[in-house]
């Protein structure tokens, strides 16, 4: 076989085609992208120097070799344990409030189960102001929803502090309700999925709202619901490690105490712990996930 | 049982679905409804099962008219008519037994309905239906675990405890075997003729159709194209039904 006739050359006999050329479109993205860039670093005073200049390099040093040894003395260990605990409890009872707070809203956030498809098809006759007020409720807990969880926890808890005091219960209330919003989302998002064969089918055999609810959306969709709950218990860790820096109780806290007091050794010890917390969350949650 | 009057059904996307039907049928009578896919019978099922609204025409069960009906009157129409469809529709994460039980929930209570889920109530009902098709074994084995035929069992049992007055069955063995689906056209047919229940079964299988069905209705675009005794449905008639369709079910041979 020559090469001339190799496949590769068999190209040759295709008609030629059209070099690719830049869209307009395409150059105006390109150049609008760039210009964002420019700016922002401009806006954002993006300032290098500050970290690799001399000057700069010091200050990075100090800390940096601050952190080192972390303080394990066991008496900084004692005191740290019960933030520790505390962190992991207000955690675990934010994200329960945040499925408590969650899943009835996503209920009502969730179409085929509040106003549309297969469940409301003979209901059209049903009087006007019904079908509305349904769409309604629907918007309302989308509303709440987006609401909940576009105001980030960390000022949730600010709120939160400053209406019920210092402690970890702000926390566990700003862990809750936005947390709530990301998990009724996506909750009514896992719900709007579930395979509407069984749906039908139970629907067409005269069960009620409970009931398809309760032996179709939720066992069909129970697993999903779970393990993305504690995809978000893991989050709710590494929150509840920083909410204590506007006062809300746990580890964060002592972060904030310690670099109050330049005492970075104590700093890195708390990262350390905050870091154990997490990955072993992270196993455990695998874990559970895996068994499901 | 039924009567249908000029009922047409015509999808939001401008498909007609089902067009300008009418016909009835009697207590107890078993009817065969083939047809080429996409001729609108599972349409025609979901309209009978008053899943979907018909777009025009009246559509009597009984005595009264499904079209005007919502709420608490509609779902007790709904218990009157029991399904069976091609994909089984069965939750595959649960256990038989709930699968089957939960036609009786709209009885239950709440609170028994959900502690049935923990601790299964009326699960001699149950087991009694299982027995009935034949898997009584799998009464606690989980639906997903089970094969296709199983689990069309499954969905027939779940209609013999739901006790309608009315069994449709959309294409019921489509998704088995051949053989099995002679099974199960058997099982559900015997099932009807003892529970002197009503039967309309979509069907693929032309030979299953005219073996087991005193009354065949052949379903073409959209429109009856013939409503016969099966005695009088010959290879004429179905060549005419299936003329230009790619796969003939006709020539099919059925074991």
């Amino acid at each position: 076989m020559t090469r001339r006739d190799s496949p590769v050359n068999a190209w040759n006999a295709w008609p030629a085609l059209d070099t690719p050329r830049w869209r307009p479109s395409t150059l105006l993205a390109i150049l609008l992208v760039g210009g964002l860039l420019a700016g922002s670093w401009h806006v954002a005073q993006v300032e290098p120097s500050l970290l690799f200049g001399e000057q700069g390099r010091r200050h990075v040093w100090a800390f940096v070799t601050g952190l080192f040894p972390p303080d394990v003395s066991p008496a900084f260990l004692a005191l740290l344990m019960i933030p520790t605990i505390e962190t992991l409890q207000i955690a675990l009872m934010g994200t329960v409030l945040a499925i408590m707070l969650g899943f009835p809203l996503a209920l009502l956030a969730t179409d085929r189960l509040c106003f549309t498809g297969i469940l409301y098809e003979m209901e059209r006759d049903s009087p006007r102001w019904r079908p509305v007020a349904r769409k309604a409720i629907y918007l309302t807990a989308r509303l709440l929803l987006n609401l909940c969880r576009s105001i980030p926890d960390v000022v949730w808890a600010l709120m939160f502090v400053r209406v019920v005091g210092l402690g970890p219960f702000p926390g566990v209330l700003a862990i809750g309700v936005s947390y709530g919003g990301m998990l009724g989302k996506i909750y009514a998002e896992i719900l709007e999925n579930s395979p509407e064969g069984p749906i039908e089918a139970l629907h067409a055999m005269g069960a009620g709202k409970v009931v398809l609810l309760v032996y179709a959306f939720l066992p069909q969709m129970f697993a999903n619901m779970v393990s993305y709950s504690l995809y978000r218990w893991e989050c709710a860790i590494r929150s509840a490690a920083i909410l204590g820096l506007v006062g809300a109780g746990g580890l964060g806290q002592q972060i904030e105490i310690s670099m109050r007091m330049f005492q970075y050794q104590e700093t890195s010890t708390i990262l350390l712990i905050v870091f154990v917390l997490v990955t072993g969350v992270d196993h455990l949650s695998a874990m559970i996930r895996r068994a499901l | 049982m039924y009567r249908l009057e000029h009922l047409s059904k015509v999808f939001p996307d401008g498909t007609v679905a089902v067009d300008d039907i009418t016909l009835c049928f009697k207590p107890g009578e078993r009817v065969a409804v083939i047809g080429p896919s996409g001729a609108g019978k599972t349409t025609l099922v979901r309209l009978l099962n008053a899943t979907l609204r018909p777009t025009a025409g009246r559509l009597q069960f009984g005595d009264e008219d499904i079209t005007g009906l919502s709420g608490r009157r509609l779902r007790q129409l709904r218990r009157r008519i029991g399904t069976v469809y091609q994909q089984h529709n069965l939750v595959p994460q649960l256990r038989v037994v709930h699968n089957v039980l939960v036609v009786r929930l709209g009885r239950w209570s709440l609170a028994k309905a959900l502690w049935s889920l923990i601790s299964p109530r009326d699960r001699d009902v149950a087991l009694a239906a299982l027995e009935q098709v034949g898997i009584a074994e799998k009464l606690y084995a989980r639906t997903a675990h089970l094969s296709g035929g199983q689990q069309q069992r499954v969905a027939i049992a779940r209609v013999l405890v739901q006790d309608p007055d009315v069994i449709l069955a959309d294409e019921p063995v489509s998704s088995v075997d051949p053989t099995l689906g002679r099974t199960i056209v058997q099982l559900l047919v015997h099932l009807a003729k003892a529970g002197h229940k009503t039967l309309v079964a979509n069907l693929h299988a032309v030979a299953l159709a005219l073996e087991y069905f005193p009354r065949v209705i052949g379903f073409r675009g959209s429109r009856v194209m013939f409503d016969l005794p099966s005695e009088a449905v010959t290879e004429q008639i179905l060549a005419g039904l299936y003329a230009g369709v790619e796969t003939n079910p006709f020539v099919a041979e059925y074991p």
